[in-house]
């Protein structure tokens, strides 16, 4: 990156930190930069409060725990414990698919709330809770177990839903999983993981961890991949092509016998490491099970990660890695082929949650695309570390993004595509900037794996080179 | 192998090719379900009498209930006020819910702040929040008015917004004479339509209060929360516009929600003009066109010394004819004779269709107002109205349903259904079917598993685009309508048809 593009980007920091309060600025600053090719990380701050007011981006603990983790678990039941809003807003609405039947024997489409009224807050919810139990267990007999996912008011009203759970799952001899995800928790979705992660290790692994099992030297467990427009069938397909028998998928398409079988694997794989490292590094510690991390996003990317994951295991699968690889090479090539003559030079910037905006970069890179500017909702400090090897000198870095800095970001550098969320789609494309959703796929998806690329590919290219976007301006307006 | 370059198959197409169907298959083994017979049996068990009553004896466990929360309704309301930013004291969360939600319908962004409050403000309270939330909304993003609403955690705890909007003021966080309209907005109370109420009165408020009233021949127009906002106050304009009266539309998010893709992202656009606001208090009266959205905003401006008026979602001919009757009455302005002209265009349209629509049964869910004026059009239209539900209807909604029903031979069928969820309404339309139903995209869950068809109405419509650019309200509107369920209903009737070709017609 040459210096003079350095430091016209380090100049729109300043530019956008003038317009803050002097307090905000010298905050914000420190959530900014400039990436310094052979630094050990992204030179910013990471999961610190959001400043009020600022417009954050960001969402909250019940949003990590139940929109994000617990919620693709299909054969449970997950009531949103608290007020109407929270689980209405999120109903349906990560498209986590799974094979099941609504309100039979899977939830996960469904809006299961105990609509807290005044009396509710006054007086407490635990009795209503265990009559919520009951009812459950009338309407939807078939439930494999219930989750308690705690809005705000269950915190700050004194309710014991560790009691009840506790109480109740005696009683029908499930599993009942309270889970203290109150949005006030934490600076963003990122705690609401981390607390997911810890129910599901007290409240399932740990106790079905006595469970027999009948296990192969091949068994391994899809974690962090929830599965968002079939990503996780598009993955697992991968591995059991080359040999692995993946004994579950958490979360996405999940049910609890396959939670149950936590400590059973020989290796876990983690997609969504943000979200879903806890429970990986618990099994590791209690049960001994290697975790390795992979990215099937893009050809490169895949092949790597392939390779990587088959270096844990005998021959056979190193072989299978190389037979999944050299049958999907076509596939690779005629899809570059046919889309990176259409894409080469284009310049991305990225705004995703805690995984995304490093681990797409490279199947950018393998259409041709350069990433600009890339930046983390929730991510820690280890997130920017491990993104450094995925961006060039010279990217601008921006984390927790207000909607102003990103606005002006995009103003600026005006990349010729933008990958963020729904919040941020539609003000971008009324600048003329083409836009992808990179949370929901856009309606897309799977965009894992390689018959994902190809989907993907597809889908970045009907973007760029939609025909809309030479209709912006009217031709009588002087260029 | 299923994909390839030629011909990408997204998740519509590839997860039904074999190799897919045979994962799935396999992945059985390890999902520890349910053996088929089992779940095949309690699937039809939920169709029966026997399971309705199950499920109607619910009383703690609400499941897909067709409402939002209070400060949706508020960030709505506060949208339709000029360079106006919603902003929410609580976590900020929920901010980020309301905005997604909202955009999810529009297809538009949806600005609004949080005072992002953490665990410590719980414990402190959010004061230090919300004046540091109010000085860098107010320099950052320069709103001529700032509309606060609370979420949960700023109402549990008990924070005061009047005392703190004053300290920051205080503080210099915000100059002293920057408006700033609150409303106090609990989700454990009444539904987003309830927060819209408040945030019109709040917005009101803060421009009325210490004004004099010096009364005028205008009028004010409350729309109410309405997914199709930007197409019926447009109209609703028009139709004004025809009178000749003067008027002042308070909250009007229509341009709020539709700006134009040229190169340039308005962050506020349009809205009612602050200056409007404060004028409309010496309006002669005050018009709501939903009363359960305007509660509290109604006695207040009757405390101002204004007529009021109210009305249910005004669509079809009477309901039209009704609103148009009362503009005039207040203002005593005939109804024009171009308004006469579009009623006889509707009337006509009617007995043109009437034949397909006559006594097709139908469903309909939403908020209290929509039910009913959609019941009422559906009634003209000659359809039968069955299972009436709202989720957020009150006791006083169900005594005007049935009036309205128990007035009109077409609405014998009709029951009322206040306070239930839809999955209530799976069992009522298990057990006592209607042909079609009528509401927003969550009815989709509905017509997959019962097979009738859904006709979107109302808000939200997630998974079709654009029909709130057009309009529901007065005569138009009722067009726009009519044409919607008729295309659907004639839609199913060639699919059906097609199966045999009997009955296949070229013209209907």
């Amino acid at each position: 990156m040459s210096l003079d593009v350095k430091e016209e980007r380090k100049a729109l920091i300043e530019e956008v930190l003038k317009e803050y309060p002097e307090k905000t600025a010298k905050k914000r600053a420190k959530h900014l930069n400039v990436y310094e090719e052979g630094k050990p990380d992204c030179g910013v701050k990471s999961n610190i409060k959001s400043i009020p007011g600022v417009m954050t981006v960001r969402g909250c603990a019940y949003a990590g725990a139940k929109g994000v983790v617990w919620g693709p678990v299909k054969d449970m039941v997950h009531i949103s414990h608290g007020p109407v809003g929270c689980g209405h807003y999120s109903w349906s609405q990560r498209r986590n698919y799974v094979n099941g039947t609504m309100g039979v024997d899977s939830w996960v489409t469904m809006q299961i709330t105990s609509d807290f009224q005044e009396k509710d807050i006054v007086f407490g919810g635990d009795k209503k809770l265990e009559k919520m139990i009951d009812e459950i267990e009338s309407v939807f007999p078939l439930n494999k177990g219930i989750s308690v996912m705690s809005e705000c008011p269950i915190g700050l009203i004194g309710d014991d839903i560790e009691a009840v759970s506790k109480k109740k799952a005696k009683e029908i001899g499930k599993v009942i999983a309270p889970v203290r995800c109150e949005g006030f928790r934490g600076v963003s979705q990122s705690l609401g993981h981390h607390i997911a992660n810890d129910v599901m290790r007290d409240y399932v692994v740990d106790k079905a961890a006595g469970k027999e099992f009948d296990g192969t030297p091949y068994d391994v467990v899809i974690v962090g991949d929830y599965n968002i427009g079939g990503d996780a069938w598009a993955s697992r397909i991968l591995l059991e092509e080359m040999g692995l028998r993946v004994i579950a998928q958490w979360s996405g398409d999940a049910s609890v016998a396959e939670m149950e079988r936590g400590s059973k694997a020989k290796l876990n794989l983690i997609h969504c490491y943000r979200s879903m490292n806890y429970i990986c590094r618990h099994m590791e510690e209690k049960y001994g099970i290697p975790w390795t991390e992979y990215n099937f996003f893009g050809p490169s990317q895949i092949a790597k990660s392939l390779r990587s994951i088959a270096a844990h295991f005998d021959d056979k699968i190193k072989e299978g890695a190389e037979r999944v690889i050299a049958k999907y090479q076509p596939l690779v090539d005629a899809v570059i082929a046919k889309y990176r003559p259409r894409l080469e030079g284009k310049r991305i910037m990225l705004y995703v949650g805690g995984l995304r905006p490093r681990h797409v970069s490279d199947a950018y890179g393998d259409l041709g695309i350069e990433v600009i500017g890339t930046g983390y909702e929730f991510a820690h400090n280890d997130d920017y570390q491990r993104t450094t090897e995925h961006i060039k000198d010279g990217t601008l870095v921006y984390d927790d993004v207000s909607e102003f800095e990103l606005e002006k970001f995009i103003e600026k550098l005006r990349p010729d595509l933008v990958g963020s969320g729904i919040k941020e789609k539609y003000g971008t494309q009324k600048m003329g900037v083409p836009f992808r959703q990179l949370h929901s796929w856009d309606y897309s998806g799977p965009y894992h794996g390689y018959d994902g690329f190809a989907i993907f590919t597809r889908d970045m290219d009907l973007a760029v080179n939609n025909p809309v976007w030479s209709l912006t301006k009217a031709p009588w307006k002087a260029a | 192998m299923p994909q390839s370059a030629e011909k990408i198959l997204d998740h519509s197409k590839l997860f039904n090719e074999p190799e897919y169907q045979k994962l799935f298959e396999d992945k059985k083994q390890f999902e520890g379900c349910h053996p088929e017979e089992l779940v095949a049996a309690q699937a039809a068990h939920i169709n029966t009498w026997e399971y309705r009553e199950k499920n109607f004896a619910r009383e703690a466990l609400t499941v897909n209930p067709a409402k939002a929360c209070q400060p949706l309704g508020a960030v709505f309301a506060a949208a339709g006020f000029e360079h106006t930013l919603p902003f929410n004291h609580g976590s900020q969360g929920c901010t980020a819910y309301f905005r997604s939600h909202l955009t999810r319908h529009f297809k538009e962004p949806c600005p609004a702040v949080s005072t992002s409050m953490t665990e410590d403000a719980a414990v402190f309270g959010g004061l230090q929040n919300m004046i540091d939330g109010l000085q860098n909304a107010y320099q950052v993003y320069k709103p001529k008015l700032i509309a606060v609403s609370t979420t949960c955690i700023a109402e549990v705890i008990g924070d005061d917004l009047n005392a703190f909007i004053g300290k920051a003021r205080e503080k210099g966080a915000i100059p002293e004479d920057f408006p700033v309209a609150y409303a106090h907005t609990p989700s454990f109370v009444g539904s987003h339509v309830v927060g819209y109420d408040l945030m019109v009165k709040g917005v009101l408020s803060c421009f009325w209060d210490k004004a004099e009233r010096t009364p005028t021949a205008k009028i004010n127009i409350i729309p109410g929360f309405d997914g199709y906002v930007v197409g019926n106050n447009r109209e609703l304009k028009r139709i004004l516009g025809e009178f000749g009266v003067e008027f002042t539309i308070m909250a009007d998010s229509s341009d709020f929600f539709d700006t134009p893709t040229d190169g340039t992202y308005r962050m506020f656009d349009g809205g009612t003009k602050l200056t409007d606001v404060a004028e409309g208090l010496n309006a002669k009266a005050t018009i709501s066109l939903q009363q359960y959205c305007s509660t509290k905003t109604l006695e207040y401006a009757q405390s101002k010394g204004q007529d009021v008026a109210s009305f249910h979602y005004p669509m079809g001919v009477s309901a039209t004819d009704e609103l148009l009757m009362k503009i005039s009455e207040i203002t005593g302005k005939p109804v024009p004779a171009t308004l006469e002209r579009e009623r006889g265009r509707l009337v006509d349209a009617m007995a043109d269709s009437s034949a397909w629509l006559h006594g097709k049964t139908v469903s309909i869910f939403g908020d209290p107002d929509f039910v009913y004026g959609m019941a009422r059009f559906a009634m003209e239209l000659g359809m039968e109205p069955v299972h009436c539900l709202s989720t957020n209807g009150t006791k006083e909604w169900v005594a005007q349903m049935d009036e309205l029903l128990k007035g009109n031979s077409y609405g014998a069928k009709g029951q009322v259904w206040a306070g239930k969820d839809l999955w209530h309404m799976r069992s009522l339309l298990a057990t006592e079917p209607s042909e079609f139903l009528i509401g927003s995209s969550y009815g989709k869950y509905l017509e997959k598993d019962l097979g009738i068809p859904l006709i979107r109405l109302t808000f939200p419509i997630f998974d079709r685009h654009h029909h709130h650019r057009f309009p529901t309200f007065g005569y138009q509107g009722g067009l726009r309508v009519l044409v919607t369920i008729l295309d659907k209903i004639l839609d199913v009737l060639d699919v059906e048809t097609a199966k045999t070709g009997i009955s296949y017609d070229l013209v209907r």
